[in-house]
């Protein structure tokens, strides 16, 4: 009786919004995950500098430590607001999805509740008890904070690998049955890659917006040791992460066109079904190929199977109501790439100075480009996630369910939309007038050492 | 039975949500008194922003934990809510963001007082939108006009109806009351005299006005839910109802004798006891026509939940007893002017050894291998070299800036 009363209450509705709502969601989801990746890596480091702190004693890094958890507080903060929007809209826009699979993946949102618990308490301990709590006491405050952060994380991408790569449940009448949701959840063998992939992310996008405001202070004429250690912090985790995300990118790239082939040929363009495909960097595709587009022979055989002469699914391996927006998903792909090599080449120059030359980078050019590198790594982070979300269209739950049926059947979707956006824009206002008042008079937040003192650390301007 | 304990989990953090965070809601109210007053308004805004600063995000985590229960344990039930009551709910979700940013930006940058007057604004405005929201959604579903469906119910008048603008009503006259009466608490510990007069008058006004309106409210729902009435007039409902109302008149005069922290206690109970006393009233229904057993997931997944709930317990209960011991204690009240104690500088033989170094690259080495050539067992070996690869490089890159700095020191970099 259950299941027939789900079924012919939540059949799918005729939203003529549908393109809204998507993109209300995915709205929300560009201003949540950059907060997400400073949830998953600030912690860590503004531990380090505190336990640099603790076992040098030198007040440089004290003040790092203090001045990090202050900006790390208000990102989650802003992190946690968001974050609640996010749990809102998937009822308020997904109604369809929450009715008949709530059950299976709801139990991540639930332990990352938990986590998200633990963080906000000791997020506020850690900071609300600097120099209040003993030295150690507090340096120990910072770890369930670093923990939880990772938890958290995983907690929500096991939900997003499910959806990618959904089990551990019995279709029945548009409803799930027979659920198994620890399997569902955490014996899903898309979900590491897709963890370990946004974990280096969380360092590769925090690292570099920090190193970002350090550098921006060198240009301005700030080069004291404050700024050099803040930026060695940084900008250290940043260049070594990035490159890894080349070699963490083959497995996903692997995984993908095992589980979800259609994706891939999505992010490649491939119409038809290939043997020995070629890679096309840039070009467009045109519905039956990639034209213009530079074309490298074996390449996507090679990358996606570890075989030249490998046959790659194309599009034609599904009928076309099934298939993804092919020029989105693969102008996203080819942004994360194309920024991920520009970050890698900054991060080889950064590492070979910094472990062969043993000193920072001399050149302004290459603290341009650190500052630059912030918010292109931002840019990178969102086009990953419009890759691996816009590739699973037309489904939410891949092969299950289609996002036209997920979607509420509310009027007023557009005045929503535009609802969040104003107050996105307002946000974004305020934070931006902060940054600039904060670039304006750092040293009132930050009590970094006199500015115009000369100093031989590392690098000498 | 096994189907009603998430459904406990709910209630409990519903109360724990209306209790913690309505506190900190009705700090929105008394900024807008205030900001019409002039005069005390800077010092209130910052009394309210010491008190409230490390508590308020672990507050609204209940909001989530409820939301996440509600649709891994009830997902019919929480669809057909959130899609009747989308409007309600947006207005709520906007009322959040706009309330934490101005929150979480306040917090940590202190502005001029002039800049202030915005974010004050904006913080009372939405302070206020947000419980009226949330409440008027739980008059919809308490007065059955949520029924079962995709945006099946009217999306105007299930949250625009008396019930629904009773409750909202209500829940900003008891956050605001208790929120007056955390900060007088707060003020108390402080011995902030001058506070603590003008609070305990606050406390006292929105005491008298909420329990008012809860006494006239009872007519509303007589006139327009009459199964809550009927509920809370007979038998174990009456009995919570006038449990609530004992309280809520033992916390007046709590308040009225300057014992804040008792008071405190006791309005929460009043709270509790009127939640429990909606879901004694309601059930076995969940929505009109949908019993909670029936809205009810799968066993495995109740079990899951229920499992995870109480591991989740063991870690959450010591960490809230731990933050609110802290806070209600005054550790983190603003001391004296008192920089960091420096601490003791150990000695530090830097330099490090090559074979860490060849240790960090051989591990770079194996996990690449691993990773781009392995499969199963070798590729998370593989992996797990790249993340120790990972911390180890990142030492050895972010350490030695001491040792480096004693070098160029000595070495006099032209």
């Amino acid at each position: 009786m259950h299941a027939i009363l789900a079924t012919t209450l939540f059949a799918p509705v005729n939203q003529s919004y549908l393109f809204q709502a998507r993109q209300m969601q995915a709205l929300s989801f560009s201003v949540h995950i950059p907060l997400v990746c400073f949830g998953i890596a600030f912690p860590a480091l503004v531990l380090f500098a505190e336990w640099r702190y603790l076992r040098t004693g030198q007040p440089v890094f004290g003040q790092i430590a203090k001045t990090w958890s202050k900006a790390m507080i208000t990102l989650f903060g802003v992190g946690v607001v968001t974050g609640t929007i996010l749990s809102f809209e998937f009822g308020l826009l997904w109604p369809g999805m929450m009715a008949s699979f709530g059950n299976v993946f709801g139990l991540g949102f639930a332990l990352e509740g938990f986590s998200f618990f633990v963080e906000a308490i000791f997020i506020a301990i850690y900071v609300y008890g600097w120099d209040r709590l003993a030295p150690k006491a507090h340096f120990l405050c910072g770890f369930p904070v670093a923990i939880a952060g990772v938890t958290g994380s995983f907690f929500v991408i096991s939900t997003n690998a499910w959806m990618n790569h959904p089990s551990g449940f019995v279709l029945k009448d548009g409803r799930a049955t027979d659920v198994h949701p620890w399997a569902a959840l955490f014996g899903n063998p898309y979900l590491w890659h897709e963890f370990v992939h946004m974990y280096f992310a969380g360092y590769v996008v925090t690292g570099f917006i920090v190193a970002g405001y350090y550098a921006w202070r060198y240009l301005q004429g700030n080069w004291s040791r404050y700024e050099q250690t803040g930026l060695t912090i940084a900008l250290s985790a940043a260049a070594i992460a990035t490159p890894l995300q080349g070699i963490i990118g083959d497995w996903v790239a692997r995984d993908v066109a095992q589980m979800q082939p259609v994706k891939l040929a999505a992010m490649e363009g491939v119409g038809q079904t290939t043997n020995r495909a070629p890679e096309h960097l840039l070009g467009w595709y045109n519905g039956q190929e990639v034209v213009y587009g530079i074309a490298v022979p074996h390449m996507l055989s090679l990358l996606a199977f570890h075989d030249p002469n490998a046959t790659v699914k194309g599009l034609d391996a599904v009928p076309f109501d099934q298939r993804p927006p092919v020029n989105v998903v693969r102008f996203a792909f080819q942004t994360m790439v194309g920024i991920a090599s520009l970050l890698s080449l900054v991060s080889v120059i950064y590492l070979y100075v910094r472990f062969r030359l043993k000193r920072l980078p001399a050149t302004p050019w290459f603290y341009r480009t650190v500052v630059l590198a912030g918010p292109l790594s931002v840019v990178a982070l969102i086009a990953g996630w419009i890759t691996t979300e816009v590739g699973r269209q037309p489904w939410v739950v891949f092969g299950f369910m289609r996002t036209a049926q997920a979607v509420t059947g509310a009027k007023g979707i557009p005045v929503g939309y535009g609802t969040l956006i104003l107050v996105y824009l307002g946000l974004g206002t305020v934070a931006a007038w902060l940054l600039v008042k904060l670039g304006r008079a750092p040293t009132k937040l930050s009590n970094a050492p006199s500015e115009g003192k000369p100093s031989g650390f590392i690098y000498a301007r | 039975m096994l189907a009603n304990i998430p459904m406990i989990f709910i209630l409990v953090g519903l109360a724990a949500y209306i209790v913690l965070a309505g506190a900190d809601f009705g700090t929105g109210f008394w900024t807008l008194v205030f900001y019409r007053k002039g005069g005390d308004r800077a010092k209130f805004a910052d009394s309210l922003h010491n008190t409230m600063g490390p508590v308020w995000e672990a507050n609204h985590v209940w909001l989530i934990f409820i939301l996440v229960v509600c649709w891994t344990a009830y997902p019919v039930a929480f669809a057909s809510i959130t899609s009747t009551l989308s409007v309600p709910l947006l207005i709520a979700a906007v009322g959040i963001i706009s309330r934490g940013a101005a929150y979480a930006l306040r917090s940590q940058f202190a502005a001029a007082p002039k800049e202030r007057l915005i974010d004050d604004r904006v913080f009372a405005l939405s302070s206020v939108l947000t419980p009226f929201a949330l409440g008027a959604a739980i008059g919809g579903i308490a007065s059955g006009r949520v029924p079962v469906g995709n945006a099946a119910g009217n999306l105007v008048t299930s949250w625009l109806n008396p019930t629904s603008v009773l409750i909202g009503v209500l829940s900003i006259t008891t956050c605001s009351y208790l929120s007056a009466v955390y900060l007088a608490a707060d003020a108390w510990r402080r011995a902030d005299t001058d506070m603590i007069h003008v609070l305990r008058k606050m406390s006292l006004r929105a005491g008298v006005a909420a329990g008012t309106l809860a006494m006239f409210g009872l007519l509303v729902l007589h006139a327009d839910a009459r199964p809550i009435w009927n509920g809370l007039t007979n038998g174990f409902g009456a009995c919570l109802l006038c449990l609530s109302i004992a309280s809520g008149l033992v916390a007046l005069i709590l308040v009225w004798r300057n014992k804040f922290g008792l008071a405190r206690v006791s309005a929460a109970l009043a709270v509790a006891t009127i939640v429990a006393g909606w879901a004694v009233t309601q059930q076995p229904c969940l929505l009109p026509g949908l019993t909670v057993a029936q809205a009810a997931a799968g066993q495995s997944t109740l079990i899951a939940i229920i499992v995870s709930m109480a591991f989740g317990a063991v870690v959450l209960v010591p960490s809230l007893a731990l933050l609110f011991g802290l806070s209600l204690k005054g550790r983190f009240d603003a001391s004296p002017s008192e920089d960091i104690p420096t601490p003791k500088i150990a000695n530090q033989p830097q330099g490090h050894s090559s074979k860490l170094a060849s240790f960090t690259v051989g591990n770079l080495l194996a996990g690449t291998a691993g990773t781009v050539f392995g499969s199963g067992w070798i590729q998370t070996l593989g992996v797990l070299c790249l993340c120790l690869f990972a911390a180890l490089a990142f030492a050895l890159a972010a350490i030695p800036v001491d040792s480096l700095e004693k070098k160029a020191t000595t070495q006099k970099v032209p």
